[in-house]
């Protein structure tokens, strides 16, 4: 179960990011992490969130953008601050799914938008389950390459903690 | 931004809860900001209990200890949480193959020889050191050993030691350079602040996935942590030397700044200070990056060099050495 639970918190992360900028999944991959990432808070909370089921509500900082609350009975939710990376964050909401789905757990996902004032449901539907599993291919051929992805331009750039890394230049 | 700690008091360092003071001898406390310190440096004689430490871990914060004669003597790095097999890997493999670690122990003797000329630029007469370093700049390029390397580099050091004398104006006079111990003052001033920018250059390389132990001009023979040894060297001519020429050419230095005798030279308590405030004011001043579209400190420059070797490594973008252009 340990396992299962170390993967699905790695995993759920390399969704993110595949979705964000495959240069930063690559670099994550290879612990090539910037101090101002909020990957280890992450990380140490969600094993928390998943370590102490009873617990009915905490949240999660990802990336300083969004807010997990997984609420334990029927679903998980995602609260987000800012909808400028919807899809990531949708990717990584419908990978928990299928992975709880995995382990025989079935819930449906939340995404809050306070400040939109909008929410979305997400549902684990075949073509979304046949999403996750291209996700994970692609992520396995992206961190398989030997060196990292170029760097694209992306209108976030500048707010990625990776920005100097990347664009420093010579 | 977070800053470096200077401490120069005697006394007791205690962990309070969530907060750090220092309790000096004549019992004051001062408190610290941990939440924006960096690393802090220890020059006076401090007691420190491993609460403490384990606080400091805690927050990262980088410890450098200092002697009696303000020379480095080493650091208390926390448990390192920035590591990358990957980069290790790398770091090694660049080590081994010959050609990769020329190309980049070449590279900090450019960046080095650059800023050496810089220096000279800003002074009159200076034209033909600076040509000289040109020509050891030449004779680098067609090293084919790490001595030879050296060699050049020892060789263009000299060169500018000796403009020295055209630059400082004043009645401190430079001779030779000598290390262990300084026996004048203007080789006390660079022993001291070349101690300063290694151990800036560590906590800054701490900071990233890089390994302080493996280098390229440097032998990570040397029983220090040589990579911190090899990037200083850039970055000693841009920082630690235009201090060494305002702190002598205005004046600011008086005889009680140094302690001195025939057989050495150290700055005292009041000299340290002053080249302190000067380093500390250098590092947090902030140029507009050409590349980046964003003002970073000289400090941060260290950090972006660090990156830049990572990217090398990585094969990502061949590192070129910071060349100030300003
Ligand atoms: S700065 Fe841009 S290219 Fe670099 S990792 Fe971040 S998103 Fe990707």
């Amino acid at each position: 179960m340990v396992d299962l639970l170390q993967n699905l918190r790695i995993t759920g992360i390399k969704i993110n990011y595949l979705f964000v900028c495959e240069r930063k999944l690559w670099l994550f991959d290879r612990g090539i992490g910037m101090e101002e990432t909020s990957e280890k808070v992450f990380l140490g909370k969600l094993l928390d969130e998943f370590s102490y089921p009873k617990e009915k509500k905490k949240k999660i900082l990802i990336d300083n953008l969004i807010c997990i609350d997984i609420l334990n009975e029927e679903e998980i939710r995602e609260v987000k601050y800012s909808d400028k990376l919807e899809e990531p964050n949708k990717m990584q909401i419908l990978y928990y799914l299928y992975y709880l789905k995995k382990l025989g757990i079935r819930k449906k996902g939340i995404l809050n938008y306070p400040k939109q004032k909008k929410r979305e449901i997400v549902e684990l539907t075949p073509e979304k389950e046949k999403l996750i599993e291209d996700a994970i291919k692609k992520i396995e051929e992206v961190v398989g390459r030997e060196n990292p992805p170029p760097v694209e331009k992306k209108r976030y750039c500048k707010k990625c903690a990776y920005y100097e890394f990347c664009f420093i230049g010579e | 931004m977070s800053r470096d700690l200077f401490i120069f008091s005697s006394g007791t360092i205690k962990r309070k809860e969530n907060t750090i003071y220092l309790e000096t001898n004549n019992g004051e406390r001062k408190f610290f900001p941990v939440e924006n310190i960096d690393s802090i440096h220890l020059f006076g004689e401090i007691e420190l209990n491993t609460k403490a430490l384990n606080f400091f871990a805690q927050k990262n914060i980088v410890i450098h200890i200092y002697n009696y004669y303000g020379y480095y003597s080493g650091s208390y790095l926390p448990r390192e949480k920035n590591v990358s097999g990957e980069l290790l890997v790398r770091q090694v493999q660049h080590y081994l193959d010959e050609e990769e670690r020329m190309y980049l122990a070449y590279s900090f003797v450019e960046g080095a020889l650059f800023h050496m000329q810089r220096n000279l630029r800003e002074y009159e007469n200076t034209n033909e050191f600076v040509i000289k370093i040109s020509q050891e700049l030449e004779n680098a390029k067609n090293c084919k050993s790490i001595q030879e390397l050296m060699g050049c580099e020892g060789r263009a050091r000299d060169v500018y030691y000796n403009a020295f004398n055209l630059i400082l104006k004043s009645k401190f006079f430079f001779e030779k350079r000598e290390k262990r111990p300084p026996t004048n003052p203007i080789n006390a001033l660079i022993s001291f602040g070349n101690s300063l920018i290694y151990s800036t250059v560590l906590s800054e390389i701490y900071k990233t996935q890089l390994n302080p132990t493996i280098s390229y001009l440097h032998e990570p023979r040397e029983r220090r942590f040589s990579l911190s040894l090899d990037l200083s060297e850039i970055f000693k001519p841009l920082i630690v030397d235009p201090i060494i020429f305002k702190l002598i050419n205005n004046n600011m230095l008086k005889d009680e700044d140094f302690d001195q005798d025939v057989n050495y030279c150290y700055l005292t308590e009041s000299g340290r200070k002053k080249f302190l405030k000067e380093f500390d004011s250098k590092m947090e001043t902030t140029i507009k990056h050409r590349k980046l579209g964003r003002s970073v400190s000289y400090k941060f420059l260290i950090r972006l060099e660090c990156y830049k070797l990572i990217k090398h490594l990585l094969k990502d973008e061949i590192y070129k050495p910071l060349k100030a252009w300003w």
